[in-house]
C-alpha cells in the first residue's frame, strides 16, 4: 500500500480555467440577453400609444465602428502571443477608442429620441423595452470598457508582457461576446422591429 | 479499516501554533478564501436560515390549526409564506447544496482549491447580504401596512400585484434585490463549479471517472447558467417597471402579466432540478457505500442527469395550464412534463439495483436515503398526475399542488440534505455525529413529514386552495389541518434534536478517523478535517473508486474499468 501506481494518461491536459469560467460567464449572460430580446420581440406592435419604432434612424457607423473593433482585439492577441507589445497597445488603444465612438453614437441616437422625439423609457412600451434592450447592451460595453482601460493602464506602466496572452484572450471573449450580441440586439430592433 | 491512515493523502501536519484568539479566529473566516471553510460558511448560513424559515412554516401551521383562527393576522400570514418560500429556495435549498459542491468537488477530484477562490468568497459575501437583505425588511421595509412589512406577494411575485399602483412602499423591492444580488453569488458559484470541475482535476480523473456527486454538480451549474440569469433579467424588468415608470407588465399601455408568468417559470422550474440533483447527487454517493457496492448503471446515471438537465428546461408552463393557453401549448407541456419521468426512473431503477443484493448497513445516512428514495417515488408520481392539463385545471394552486413540492423539497431534498450531513459531518470536523440522536431525529422527522404532507393531499384534494389564511370551519378541513399542524410540529421538534446533535457531537463526539464509512472516493483519504492544501501529494487516480484500488491492490477496480 505504498501509493497508486502512475501509468496511463500520460499526457495530462485540462482545458483553461480561465476560459472555461469566461464561456460559462458568456452562457449566463446569453441567457440574460435572450430573456431581454423574447421580451422585445414579443411587444414588438403592442405599444398603445406613443412613438413608433419607425423613429430609429439605422446605425451603420456605429455598428461598423463595434465590429470592426472585434477584428483589431483579434490582432492585438495576435501581437501579444508574439511578444509584441507595442504593436499590442496600438491594437489595444483603437479597440477602446472604436468602443467609445459606439457608446458616444448611442448618446447621441438617445439624445435624439429624447429631446427630439420624446421618447424616454416610461414614455410607452416601445420605450420601455428599446432603452432596456439597448440599455443592457450598452452596459455591458461600458463594463468592457472599463476591463480594457484596465489593461491599457498596465500596459502603459510596462506591467504586461507575452505571459499574459492567455489571460488577455480570455478578456477579449467577452469583447467578442459583447460584438455578436450586438448583431442580434442590431438585427431584432432595427431590422425585424422596425 | 476505520482509524487506517491512508498513505496518499501525506500524513504531513502543520505545526501547532498556538492558540488563536477569538478575533483572530473571526477574521480568518472572513477573508478566508479556502474552498472547505466557505462551504461551511454556505452550510451553517443555511441551517441558520432553516431555522428560520422552519419558524415562519410553524407560525403558518398554527394560524391554520383551527378555523378562524387569530394567531397572526392575514397582513403577517402574507408576508410569513412569502418570506418562508423566498428564504427556503434561496437562502436555504441553494446555498446549503453549493456549500457541499465547495467543500467536495475539489477534494473528489483531487484538486488544492477551486478554479478561482477569491470568485468563490465574493460569491458567498454576495449570497450572504442577499439574506441580510431580504430579512432586514422585518425592520426597514415600507409597504402597505407601514414600517417593518416584508414582502408579501408570494414567492413568485406575480404581476399585476407587484406594480407600484398595488404594492406601494418597497417591500417587494426588497425581495427582487436581495434575490438579484444572492443571484450574481449564484451565478459566480456556479462557474466556479464547472471551471473547477473541467480544469482541476488531478492526474488520471477522466470525466468518465468522476464521482457522480460531480458529475451532477456539473449539469447543476451548467443548468443554474441558463437558470438563475432569467429570473435576473425578469426582476431587473420590474424594477425597471417600478422605479423607472416601465411598461413590461403593465396591461394598460400594452404590456403583459403573463410575460411575468412564464418569465418566472422559466426560471423557477429548472430551479426545481438545480434543487433535487443534488439531492441525487448525495444519494448516487451514500447509497453505494452503505450497500458495500460500485453504483448501478454508472453511464446511464451520467446520461439520464444530463437529460434532465435538458428536458427541465421545456417543461415550464405545466405551472400555467389554469393561465389559458392553446390546446398545442397544453399537450406540448404535458407531454415534456411526462418525459421527465423517463431519466428519473432510470435513476430510480438503478439506484434500486445497487441495493439490490448488497450488504446494507442502516446507519444514519442510509436511512435519509431510503427515506428519499421512495418518497422521491411519490413525489414524482403526484408530479405526474399534475402534469395532465384537465386534473391540474381541478387542483391548480390548492393545497395538493403544496403537498406535491413539499413531498420533493422535503421528502427527497431536505431528506438527501440531513443524509450528507450525516455523512460528511464527519470529514468536516473529525468528529462522528450520535447515531443514536441521529436515528430519534430520522424516525421523528420521517413519521412528522408523512403526517403533514401525506395528509396534505387529501385536503387538497377537498379544495382547500394555497395562500389563504383562515378557512370557513364548515368545509370539513379542520381535523385534516390540525392533523398536518401536528406533523409539522413533530417535524420541528427532530430538528431541534438534529440542531443539538449537531453542537453535542461536535463537542463530545467520538473521533472520526480518516474513512469512518469505509468509502471510496477521494475525500475520504485525506485527515478529518482536511487540511488547507487538501493533498499533500497529488493523487493520481486509474478507476471511479480510487480509495478500493488502494484498499484492495490484488482486486482493483481498473482491471474491470473500461
Amino acid at each position: 500500500m505504498s501509493s497508486i501506481p502512475i501509468f496511463a494518461d500520460e499526457a495530462w491536459r485540462l482545458p483553461s480555467r480561465g476560459r472555461v469560467g469566461m464561456l460559462s460567464l458568456i452562457i449566463g449572460e446569453s441567457a440574460i440577453f435572450t430573456i431581454f430580446v423574447v421580451a422585445y420581440v414579443y411587444y414588438i406592435g403592442r405599444s398603445a400609444y406613443g412613438p413608433t419604432p419607425q423613429i430609429l434612424e439605422v446605425p451603420i457607423f456605429n455598428t461598423v465602428c463595434l465590429l470592426s473593433s472585434s477584428l483589431t482585439i483579434w490582432l492585438a492577441e495576435r501581437a501579444i502571443e508574439h511578444g509584441i507589445i507595442r504593436r499590442f497597445a496600438a491594437w489595444w488603444a483603437l479597440t477602446i477608442l472604436l468602443g467609445i465612438i459606439f457608446l458616444a453614437g448611442t448618446a447621441a441616437e438617445w439624445r435624439r429620441l429624447i429631446f427630439g422625439d420624446g421618447l424616454t423609457i416610461s414614455t410607452n412600451l416601445f420605450g420601455t423595452t428599446y432603452y432596456s434592450l439597448v440599455g443592457l447592451h450598452a452596459t455591458h460595453v461600458v463594463v468592457g470598457l472599463v476591463m480594457l482601460s484596465l489593461v491599457m493602464l498596465f500596459t502603459l506602466l510596462g506591467r504586461i508582457n507575452q505571459s499574459h496572452a492567455e489571460r488577455i484572450q480570455v478578456l477579449s471573449l467577452y469583447w467578442h461576446f459583447v460584438d455578436a450580441v450586438w448583431v442580434v440586439v442590431f438585427t431584432v430592433v432595427y431590422i425585424v422591429g422596425r | 479499516m476505520a482509524d487506517q491512515t491512508l498513505p496518499i493523502s501525506g500524513s504531513l501536519r502543520a505545526a501547532q501554533s498556538r492558540r488563536a484568539t477569538a478575533l483572530e479566529w473571526l477574521h480568518s473566516w472572513v477573508v478566508t478564501v479556502d474552498h472547505k471553510k466557505l462551504g461551511l460558511l454556505y452550510v451553517v448560513y443555511s441551517i441558520f436560515f432553516l431555522l428560520v424559515a422552519g419558524a415562519e412554516a410553524m407560525a403558518i401551521r398554527i394560524q391554520l390549526a383551527f378555523p378562524h383562527n387569530h394567531f397572526i393576522s392575514a397582513e403577517a400570514y402574507n408576508e410569513f409564506f412569502t418570506m418562508h418560500g423566498t428564504t427556503m429556495v434561496f437562502l436555504v435549498g441553494m446555498p446549503i447544496l453549493f456549500g457541499f459542491a465547495n467543500y467536495l468537488v475539489p477534494l473528489m477530484i483531487g484538486a488544492r482549491d477551486m478554479a478561482f477562490p477569491r470568485l468563490n468568497a465574493f460569491s458567498f459575501w454576495l449570497t450572504a447580504l442577499g439574506g441580510l437583505f431580504l430579512y432586514f425588511s422585518f425592520i426597514g421595509g415600507f409597504g402597505l401596512y407601514g414600517m417593518g412589512n416584508a414582502p408579501d406577494v408570494g414567492w413568485f411575485a406575480y404581476a399585476p400585484l407587484t406594480a407600484k399602483a398595488f404594492t406601494p412602499g418597497h417591500n417587494t423591492d426588497y425581495w427582487a434585490l436581495a434575490l438579484i444580488v444572492s443571484g450574481f453569488g449564484t451565478l459566480g458559484t456556479a462557474i466556479n463549479i464547472i471551471a473547477t470541475t473541467l480544469s482541476m482535476r488531478c492526474r488520471g480523473m477522466t470525466l468518465f471517472r468522476m464521482p457522480l456527486f460531480v458529475w451532477l454538480f456539473l449539469v447543476v451549474s451548467g443548468l443554474t447558467l441558463v437558470t438563475i440569469t432569467p429570473l435576473t433579467a425578469a426582476q431587473v424588468m420590474l424594477l425597471i417597471d417600478r422605479y423607472l415608470g416601465g411598461h413590461f407588465f403593465d396591461a394598460q399601455a400594452g404590456g403583459s402579466p403573463i410575460v411575468w408568468i412564464h418569465f418566472f417559470w422559466i426560471f423557477g422550474h429548472p430551479e426545481v432540478y438545480v434543487l433535487v440533483l443534488p439531492a441525487f447527487a448525495v444519494a448516487n454517493e451514500i447509497i453505494p457505500v452503505f450497500s458495500r457496492k460500485a453504483i448501478f448503471g454508472y453511464p446511464a446515471m451520467v446520461a439520464a442527469s444530463v437529460g434532465i438537465g435538458f428536458v427541465s428546461l421545456t417543461v415550464w408552463a405545466h405551472h400555467m395550464f389554469t393561465v389559458g393557453m392553446t390546446a398545442v401549448g397544453n399537450s406540448f407541456f404535458v407531454l415534456s412534463t411526462m418525459v421527465v419521468g423517463i431519466p428519473t426512473g432510470i435513476k430510480i431503477f438503478n439506484w434500486l439495483a445497487t441495493l439490490w443484493g448488497g450488504r446494507i448497513r442502516f446507519a444514519t445516512p442510509m436511512l435519509f436515503s431510503i427515506g428519499f428514495l421512495f418518497q422521491f417515488l411519490l413525489a414524482g408520481l403526484t408530479g405526474i398526475m399534475l402534469s395532465v392539463a384537465p386534473w391540474n385545471w381541478q387542483l391548480h394552486n390548492t393545497y395538493f399542488v403544496i403537498a406535491h413540492f413539499h413531498y420533493v423539497l422535503v421528502g427527497a431534498i431536505v431528506f438527501c440534505i440531513f443524509a450528507a450531513i450525516y455523512y460528511w459531518y464527519p470529514k468536516a470536523t473529525g468528529k462522528m455525529l450520535s447515531e443514536t440522536l441521529g436515528k430519534w431525529h430520522f424516525w421523528l422527522f420521517l413519521i412528522g413529514f408523512h403526517i403533514t404532507f401525506d395528509t396534505m393531499h387529501f385536503v387538497g384534494l377537498l379544495g382547500m386552495p394555497r395562500s389563504i389564511y383562515t378557512y370557513e370551519p364548515d368545509r370539513g378541513w379542520n381535523t385534516l389541518n390540525l392533523v398536518i399542524s401536528i406533523g409539522g410540529f413533530i417535524q420541528a421538534i427532530a430538528v431541534l434534536i438534529f440542531a443539538w446533535n449537531l453542537i453535542h457531537s461536535y463537542l463530545r463526539g467520538k473521533e472520526a478517523g480518516n474513512d469512518p464509512w469505509d468509502a471510496w472516493t477521494l475525500e475520504w483519504s485525506t485527515p478529518s478535517p482536511p487540511p488547507s492544501y487538501n493533498f499533500a501529494v497529488e493523487p493520481v487516480v486509474r478507476s471511479r473508486r480510487p480509495l478500493w484500488d488502494l484498499k484492495h491492490p490484488q482486486d482493483p477496480d481498473w482491471k474491470y474499468e473500461r
